[in-house]
């Protein structure tokens, strides 16, 4: 549905964005996540036909953005960072403006008016000023405007900024409601919120894709990723460290707040190799859980610039993993 | 199409959204009937004509139009909101035509209003309406090219302080070069004579003149209209980047 090609933005000297290529299908949520500044407000930019490409294409549902925009245009919803809107006009002006423009009319435009303004919970504000709104509910203005038409591709950029965690679940879950009819991209900085809906993931730094994945295989990438945590009963791992570590299929073993955090050789399934042990050999044992993996980790892991190439930060797991994935 | 006639309607309506429409109103109609009569002696004429009323009118248009026409782009790009009208199916020249033809509307309103005074002279006296007629549509004809410079330099920029000095100054030429003390300053420059015609040739006044006298000149009407169109090009072309 929505097809990029090499997209590239030069500001002057700088390179905003380099050489970003990527597809999303109909049913397709992607996330799309980098540190600020890396480019992804004006990928989207470029992506609905606001900004012309330095160089590079895209495609919405086959139709050239570049040499087509104002069809095109009609296929994408967009809500823009930081949501921009008419302060003066009240919520229903405003939305009949953007049906109008949509090319909508009569009957039609009631029907989607009505539409929008229920989906994004609206009809209690709709007679009041945009400007006189909450935060929130401008962003809910925002996404009214944009699914206004019904457009089978919607790109939302932070959909969810600024919101309180109640209007942030209300919207993740309006998002997924729209998900199985749409091609959808949306940018944010908070990674439960892909783990959540997303089922591709985009991690872009300095204007490139790092990673383009499920958030499945994102996580795989974690150092802790198959490691398990054991506890005894009465504290002391000390003796057991040595056994551990010698097992067959043990990477490596480290002592973490009493507990032993041990990480899988060859993608060894830990929990049952423990637990026969276990078993078998009466350790006093208090509990033993998957290691808490959080994808933030693995963000940081990704993006944060410290000289090092990105390949010789990510541990030996996740490379091999990374490579079959790449 | 369409979507110019949406724009143009959500942009006329607009205006009176804010007070600050009705505060443009009241300055322009207090100063472009007012300043005639303090400064230009108006009742003292005789002749029961609009001729100092038009002649003072590039000069509060100097001021009024760029306070109308800073807010046409740089208002959009200051807010963010072009990023939302340029990603509707509208093409950039359909937004442009949009925006300057509601600008001009709300300029013309203006203008319009102050037929009250060849009303009140119509009561006391008899005026000559050809020159009334003329004039009203070479002030509509001028403000809509006052309009469409501000139209191009608010494009330029962000910030309406900036966009409305520009445009002032660009307009603020335009008016000179035709204004007769500057000329003859030109002339003592010693800069010769044909030069000193072209440039006057350019100044909104010598074509103004013209139909402030009563004369439609067809030579007029395309000097204002080109002057709209190109400037309106020079907005799509910065605006497309
Ligand atoms: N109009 C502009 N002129 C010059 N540089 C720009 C412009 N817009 C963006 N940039 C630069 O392009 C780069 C990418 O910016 P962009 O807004 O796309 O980042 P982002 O990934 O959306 O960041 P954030 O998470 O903070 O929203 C930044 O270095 C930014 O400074
Ligand atoms: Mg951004």
């Amino acid at each position: 549905m929505i097809n990029v090609r090499n997209l590239v933005k030069d500001y002057g000297p700088i390179r905003a964005v380099d050489d970003v290529t990527f597809d999303v299908r109909k049913g397709d949520i992607l996330g799309f996540l980098g540190p600020n500044g890396a480019g992804k407000s004006t990928t989207m930019k470029m992506i609905t036909g606001f900004l012309p490409p330095t160089s590079g294409r895209t495609e919405i549902a086959g139709i050239d953005v570049a040499e087509r925009p104002r069809e095109a245009k009609r296929h994408i919803g967009y809500l823009p960072e930081s949501g921009p809107l008419y302060p003066e006009m009240t919520v229903i002006e405003f939305l009949r403006f953007i049906a109008e423009m949509r090319g909508l009319s009569g009957a039609k435009a009631a029907a989607a008016l009505d539409r929008a303004i229920e989906l994004c919970h609206l009809r209690a504000v709709r007679h009041q000023p945009i400007e006189t709104l909450s935060k929130g509910f401008r962003q809910r203005v925002g996404m009214a405007q944009a699914v206004m038409h019904d457009p089978p591709c919607l790109i939302l950029d932070e959909p969810t900024d600024g919101l309180d965690p109640n209007q942030k679940q209300e919207v993740r879950r309006l998002i997924a409601s729209m998900a199985k009819e749409k091609a959808i991209i949306l940018s944010t900085h908070i990674l439960e919120e892909v783990e959540a809906m997303c089922n591709r993931v985009i991690i872009i730094a300095a204007g490139r894709i790092l990673v383009n994945e499920t958030p499945a295989d994102l996580l795989r990438r974690h150092p802790n990723y198959g490691a398990v945590e054991l506890e005894l009963a009465h504290g002391d791992t000390g003796n057991l460290r040595n056994t551990v570590k010698d097992l067959d299929g043990v990477a490596s073993v480290e002592s973490l707040n009493g507990k032993l955090l041990i990480r899988p050789k060859n993608q060894t399934d830990l929990k049952s190799l423990l637990w026969n042990r276990a078993l078998a050999e009466k350790w006093p044992m208090k509990s033993l859980e998957p290691a808490n993996l959080r994808l933030e980790d693995v963000f940081r892991n990704l993006t944060q610039k410290d000289g090092e190439s990105i390949e010789e930060r990510t541990p030996p797991a996740a490379r091999e993993k990374g490579q079959t994935a790449a | 199409m369409k979507e110019t006639v949406t724009l143009f309607k959500r942009e006329f309506m607009g205006y009176f959204r804010s007070p600050v429409a009705y505060v443009f109103l009241a300055v322009f109609l207090v100063g472009a009937m007012g300043l005639p009569w303090f400064l230009g002696g108006f009742f003292e004429s005789n002749d029961a004509s609009l001729r100092p009323f038009f002649l003072f009118l590039p000069w509060i248009f100097l001021f009024l139009v760029p306070a109308v026409g800073m807010r046409l782009w740089s208002e959009e790009k200051r807010s963010g909101t072009w990023e939302l009208l340029f990603t509707l199916p509208i093409g950039i020249w359909q937004a442009v035509a949009g925006k300057f033809l509601a600008g001009w509307a709300f300029v013309s309103l203006a203008i319009i209003l102050t037929l009250t005074m060849p009303i009140t002279i119509a009561y006391l006296g008899s005026p000559d309406w050809g020159p009334v007629f003329s004039g009203y549509v070479g002030s509509i004809l001028m403000a809509g090219a006052f309009l469409g410079i501000c139209s191009a330099v608010s494009a330029l920029t962000r910030n309406q302080v900036i966009s409305f000095v520009v445009s002032l100054i660009i307009c603020l030429a335009l008016v000179l070069l035709g204004w007769s003390a500057f000329n003859e300053l030109m002339l003592a420059l010693n800069l010769p004579v044909w030069l000193v015609d072209a440039l006057a040739n350019f100044s909104f006044v010598t074509h103004f003149e013209g139909m402030v006298a009563g004369l439609i000149r067809l030579r007029d009407v395309v000097f204002f209209a080109s002057i709209i169109a190109f400037s309106l090009a020079i907005t799509v072309l910065i605006l497309e980047r």
